[in-house]
C-alpha cells in the first residue's frame, strides 16, 4: 500500500495551485475478526479499509476532507481532485486562522514490520481447540495496519505492521472472570496453547465465593493492566498543554502550584519500542523520548505545534489532541513474586473498568474493579471480592499514597478497534498503595 | 452502483446474501477562542456483504465498489461462514433477515446546502462573541456537526430498503476562572435528526446566553453538599441515566454474554422479563425509533426488521429487552428493531436506538415544591458504571439547591451515586410533557470489533428520593 499511497500523493500534490499547501494522510487495515462467546463463534469476517485525509492550507485558512479509498488509482485520484476542488471553493470564505500550521519537511521516516501471521483459512482450526473446556469469550484480530503521510513540502512518512491479538475473558460458573491478551507479530501455536492453558489455571483461583467488602480506604495492589487504565486517563484532560491553558486539565495543580506526585512515579513518552509511529498526523516527528514526570515532578507537557503557536512555546510535536502515544511508566523495586507479602493485608486489583474524571480539575477519577480481584490477608489470597467502585485522586494514587512499584514495566497492548485497529499500548508496572478509596 | 444487479450476478451457494451500502458524510466546524479550530469533513463509503451458510453468518467489508470487488468480498464472507459453521454459537436461519421493502427520510426544514461552510463559520464566530461576556471567561468554543447517512440494503430474499438520515449536533461551551475555582458549562453536546434550522442565529444566541451566564453563576457558587437527599434530574442528565442504567442493561446480546470481554454482562437475566420490578409504578420506558427528530429514528434496522415503538418497561415492570431478531432466536425474548452497525465495516449487533422515558403527570413546579431538601442537576459531566450495570456514579455540570420546596442557590460539582434497581424504584415523580425534552448522543461505544453509534434519549424531569449526593474533590 506504501507505493500506492506515495504514487497517489505525487499525483495529487502535482495538481496544487499557487499558495496552496497540502498534507495527505492515510490510515488503513486489512483485518480478520473472529468474535467468540463461550468458545464458539458468534460473528466473523474481514475488513479492508483505507481512508485518505486531505488537509489544504491556503492564505492562513485550513480545511480538510477524508474519504474512503477504493484502491483504484484512477478512481481515487479523480475523487481526490474533485474533493480538492470543493475545498478550494469553500476555503476562501473561512475566517483566517492565525494559529494555522503549515506543512514542512521534517525528514521522512519509513518503518515496516513484517509478521508471520495465521492465514484466515487456518485461524478457526488453530484458535478454537485450545479454547474448549471453559467459557471463553473474546475477539481475535489479525492482519496489517498502515499509517502514512506526505506533504507538499516533500515529506514522506510510512509505518506499517503486521500483528495479531486475541483479547479474551475466561468465565467460571460463579461469573468470576480472568482477562488476558495474547498478542504479537509471529504466530507460535504451542506458545498460544500454553498461554491459554495458563489462563485456565488462573481461573481456578476464582472458584470460591466472593467476599463483599465495605466502602472505605484500603491498602491496595493494582496490577499493571489496571495501572495502564489510570495512566491512560492522563491522555484525557491531563498532560495536554492546551487543556491546562484552557482550564480543562487535572494537571493545573501541578503546573501552576508546583504540586508533585510521588517520587516513585516517573512517566515518559518513549518511541523506542517501535509499536507506534513517531510521526503524528501532520507528519511531525517526535523525539525518541520525552520525559513528562520525573520522580513526581512535572518536567514537560504534551505540546502540539498549534498550541505552541497559540502560547509562544516550543512544540514537542505531540498529536493535535495532545494525548499520550507511547507512554512508559518507570518500574520500581518489588519482585512481582513478592507482591502479596508486600501488600500484607488489603485488596489486590488485577483490572479496572470504565474510568472517568469525577472531578477533573481536582484530579479525581472514579471507576470500577473488574476481573480477578482479591481480598488478601497476611500475604495470602483469602477470596475474590465483589466489584467495588473507587473514587480517588491522581494526587493520592500516583502521589502521597503510592508506596512502591513492581520491578517489571509490562506492555499492556491497546486492542481498541473503534476507527481501526489500535497500535501500541501502555508500558507500566504494578503499584502498591498505602490507601485507596473504595466508595460503593 | 446498482446493488440489485450486483446481488443477482453473485454466484454463491449460500443460504442467504445481503449487501448493505453505507455512505456517511460528516462535517465538523469548530471555533475556539475566535480561532477556527476545525473545518473538516469525512466521507465514509463502502459495502458490507453478509452471507448465511449452514446456520452461520460471515461478513466481508470492502470499499472496492465494483462488481469484482463486491464479488470478491462475497466469496470471502462465504468462506468465513462455511469454516465457522461447525463452531457456531447458534444455528440461524433466514427468518432473522426478513423480507422487507421501504424507505425512510429525516424530516427537515432547512437542507444541509442551505448554509455554506463560510456562513456556518460566521454563526459560530458570533457564538464565540456571545459566550465571551465576562473577563473571567478564559475559553469559549462553538461547534456544529452535520451528518448525512445513506443506507441502501438489498438481499437475496428480495429485500430492498433505502434510508437517509440527517443529523445536526451543536455545542457551545465556556470555561470561567475565579481564583482557584474553574468551571465549564456546555450546551450539552446534543444532537437531533433535523436540518440546519438548528443553527438559527436567534436560537444559537439563546443557547450561548444561557451557557455564559450559568458559567459565571458556577464560579460564584457553593460546592454541592454531601448527604442522602432528594435528587431532581433534568432531561439532559436523564439522557445519560437512561442510557447507562436501562439501555445497556437490557441489551439481549449482553445478557447472552457476547459483550463479556468488553462492555460487560448485565445484572438482568432472561428469566427476569415479565417478572422484574425494575422501577416504581411511574416508570414507563419505550424503544421508539419513530419519533421525528430524535437522533436514532429510522424505518428499518440493519437486518431489515421494520421499526416500531415497543414498551420495554411498563408501570415499572420489565417486559421486553433490546434484542433484534438474532437475539430473539437465541433467547425467545420478543424482538425490537435494534440490529444496528456504525458503518459499512462493522457487523450489526444489538444497540440502543431511541430509548425514552415516557412523560408523567407532574409539572416542574409540582416536583420542586414537593422537595424539602435536595439538589437539581442539569447536563451530564461524568459517567461510570460497572460491567453488570449496577453501581453507577454520575456527575453534572450545573446544580441547584432545593430547600423547603424552592430553588435557593446554584451549586457547582454536583455528583451522585447509586445502584440501578433501588435507584429506579426510588423514582417518585415524573414530569409531564411540558418538561419533556428530546436529546441524543453520537458516542455510544460497544462491540468487538468496537463500534460507536448514535442514540436518542427523550425524558421528562424526574424526582428520586434518598440518593447519595456529593460535591467535588
Amino acid at each position: 500500500m506504501k507505493e500506492y499511497f506515495f504514487d497517489l500523493s505525487d499525483k495529487i500534490i502535482n495538481t496544487l495551485e499557487n499558495n496552496e499547501n497540502l498534507t495527505l494522510s492515510i490510515n488503513g487495515e486489512n483485518s480478520e475478526f473472529i468474535r467468540v462467546n463461550n468458545a464458539k463463534v458468534r460473528q466473523l469476517g474481514t475488513v479492508s479499509d483505507a481512508q485518505l485525509n486531505i488537509e489544504l492550507v491556503k492564505n492562513n485558512r485550513k480545511m480538510s476532507l477524508s474519504f474512503t479509498l477504493q484502491r483504484n488509482m484512477e478512481k481515487d485520484f479523480s475523487a481526490a481532485k474533485n474533493y480538492i476542488s470543493q475545498l478550494r471553493k469553500s476555503i476562501e470564505f473561512l475566517p483566517e486562522d492565525p494559529l494555522c500550521v503549515l506543512p514542512k519537511d521534517y525528514g521522512s521516516l519509513n518503518e515496516e514490520y513484517k509478521g508471520d501471521l495465521l492465514s484466515s483459512e487456518d485461524s478457526i482450526d488453530a484458535l478454537l481447540p485450545a479454547m474448549q473446556g471453559v467459557d471463553f469469550t473474546g475477539i481475535w484480530a489479525s492482519g496489517d495496519v498502515f499509517i502514512g503521510n506526505t506533504n507538499s513540502a516533500g515529506q514522506k512518512n510510512w509505518f506499517s505492521t503486521e500483528t495479531f491479538s486475541l483479547d479474551y475473558s475466561l468465565i467460571n460458573p460463579l461469573k468470576k472472570m480472568v482477562k488476558e491478551t495474547y498478542a504479537g507479530t509471529d504466530w507460535n501455536q504451542s506458545d498460544y496453547e500454553s498461554f491459554v492453558n495458563n489462563s485456565k489455571e488462573k481461573l481456578k483461583m476464582l472458584n470460591m465465593e466472593s467476599r463483599k467488602i465495605n466502602p472505605g480506604s484500603y491498602r491496595t495492589y493494582i496490577a499493571s493492566a489496571g495501572v495502564s487504565d489510570l495512566v491512560s486517563m492522563l491522555s484525557w484532560g491531563g498532560l495536554s498543554e492546551n487543556a491546562i491553558r484552557k482550564g480543562r486539565s487535572s494537571f493545573i495543580k501541578m503546573k501552576e502550584k508546583k504540586v508533585e506526585l510521588s517520587p516513585c512515579f516517573s512517566l515518559k513518552e518513549d518511541f523506542a519500542s517501535g509499536t507506534v509511529p513517531r510521526f503524528n498526523s501532520s507528519g511531525e516527528i517526535a523525539d525518541i523520548e520525552l520525559p513528562l514526570i520525573i520522580n513526581g515532578a512535572l518536567q514537560n507537557t504534551l505540546i502540539s505545534t498549534r498550541t505552541a503557536n497559540e502560547y509562544e512555546l516550543k512544540s514537542n510535536f505531540a498529536s493535535s489532541g495532545e494525548y499520550l502515544r507511547s507512554p512508559v511508566m518507570d518500574s520500581g523495586s518489588i519482585d512481582e513474586e513478592s507482591v502479596l507479602s508486600e501488600l500484607g493485608t488489603g485488596v489486590y486489583l488485577s483490572n479496572l473498568h470504565y474510568l472517568n474524571w469525577s472531578d477533573q480539575l481536582g484530579g479525581r477519577v472514579t471507576g470500577m474493579t473488574r476481573y480477578a480481584c482479591f481480598w488478601v490477608e497476611n500475604g495470602e489470597i483469602v477470596s475474590p471480592i465483589e466489584d467495588m467502585r473507587f473514587d480517588d485522586t491522581i494526587y493520592n494514587f500516583f502521589g502521597q499514597n503510592l508506596e512502591s512499584a513492581t520491578n517489571k514495566s509490562r506492555l499492556n497492548p491497546s486492542t481498541g478497534t473503534y476507527s481501526g485497529r489500535d497500535l501500541g499500548g501502555v508500558h507500566c508496572p504494578g503499584i502498591i498503595l498505602k490507601s485507596f478509596e473504595l466508595t460503593l | 452502483m446498482n446493488l440489485t444487479d450486483i446481488i443477482n450476478r453473485l454466484d454463491l451457494h449460500a443460504d442467504w446474501v445481503g449487501l448493505r451500502e453505507y455512505k456517511e458524510h460528516t462535517t465538523y466546524h469548530m471555533i475556539r477562542d475566535k480561532n477556527p479550530l476545525t473545518n473538516g469533513s469525512s466521507i465514509d463509503h463502502g459495502v458490507m456483504v453478509e452471507v448465511l451458510k449452514n446456520g452461520q453468518f460471515g461478513y466481508s467489508a470492502t470499499s472496492d465498489l465494483t462488481f469484482d470487488g463486491i464479488n470478491k468480498a462475497a466469496k470471502m464472507a462465504y468462506s468465513s461462514a462455511l469454516k465457522a459453521s461447525k463452531h457456531s454459537i447458534f444455528s440461524f436461519n433466514k427468518d432473522v433477515r426478513p423480507k422487507s421493502k421501504g424507505s425512510y427520510e429525516t424530516p427537515l426544514t432547512l437542507p444541509f446546502d442551505s448554509l455554506s461552510a463560510g456562513e456556518i463559520n460566521d454563526i459560530l464566530m458570533k457564538a464565540n462573541d456571545w459566550l465571551q461576556v465576562d473577563d473571567r471567561i478564559i475559553s469559549v468554543t462553538a461547534m456544529a456537526m452535520l451528518v448525512e447517512t445513506t443506507i441502501n440494503y438489498v438481499c437475496s430474499n428480495g429485500s430492498n430498503i433505502s434510508q437517509r438520515m440527517n443529523i445536526v449536533g451543536s455545542d457551545y461551551s465556556a470555561t470561567a476562572k475565579d481564583g482557584n475555582i474553574i468551571q465549564t458549562r456546555t450546551d450539552g453536546r446534543s444532537g437531533n435528526q433535523m436540518g440546519l434550522e438548528r443553527l438559527n442565529k436567534d436560537l444559537v444566541k439563546e443557547r450561548c446566553d444561557k451557557v455564559s451566564s450559568q458559567v459565571i453563576e458556577l464560579i460564584e457558587a457553593e460546592e454541592c453538599p454531601t448527604g442522602e437527599m432528594s435528587l431532581v434530574l433534568a432531561p439532559d442528565q436523564m439522557m445519560l441515566q437512561i442510557h447507562e442504567s436501562i439501555g445497556h442493561a437490557l441489551e439481549i446480546d449482553r445478557i447472552l454474554g457476547d459483550e463479556r470481554n468488553y462492555a460487560g454482562w448485565s445484572f438482568v437475566e432472561l428469566e427476569d422479563f415479565g417478572k422484574l420490578k425494575y422501577g416504581s409504578d411511574l416508570m414507563n420506558v419505550t424503544f421508539d425509533p419513530t419519533i421525528p427528530n430524535e437522533m436514532a429514528s429510522y424505518g428499518f434496522d440493519d437486518g431489515g426488521f421494520k421499526a416500531n415503538k415497543e414498551h420495554l418497561i411498563k408501570d415499572g415492570m420489565l417486559l421486553r429487552g433490546l434484542g433484534a431478531l438474532e437475539s430473539q432466536a437465541r433467547s425467545n425474548i420478543p424482538a425490537v428493531a435494534n440490529f444496528r452497525s456504525c458503518s459499512w465495516n462493522r457487523a450489526p449487533i444489538d444497540r440502543m436506538a431511541n430509548l425514552n422515558l415516557e412523560p408523567g403527570a407532574s409539572s416542574f413546579d409540582d416536583i420542586i415544591s414537593s422537595v424539602e431538601y435536595g439538589v437539581y442537576m442539569e447536563t451530564n459531566r461524568s459517567w461510570s458504571i460497572d460491567d453488570y450495570r449496577n453501581k453507577f456514579q454520575f456527575g453534572s455540570e450545573y446544580g441547584k439547591l432545593i430547600e423547603n420546596g424552592k430553588i435557593t442557590k446554584t451549586l457547582r460539582d454536583p455528583n451522585y451515586r447509586a445502584i440501578t434497581i433501588p435507584f429506579w424504584n426510588s423514582l417518585s415523580m415524573v414530569g409531564n410533557t411540558s418538561t419533556f425534552e428530546v436529546h441524543g448522543t453520537p458516542n455510544c461505544g460497544k462491540g468487538e470489533p468496537n463500534q460507536v453509534i448514535r442514540v436518542g434519549h427523550a425524558s421528562p424531569t424526574c424526582l428520586f428520593n434518598n440518593i447519595q449526593v456529593f460535591g467535588g474533590a
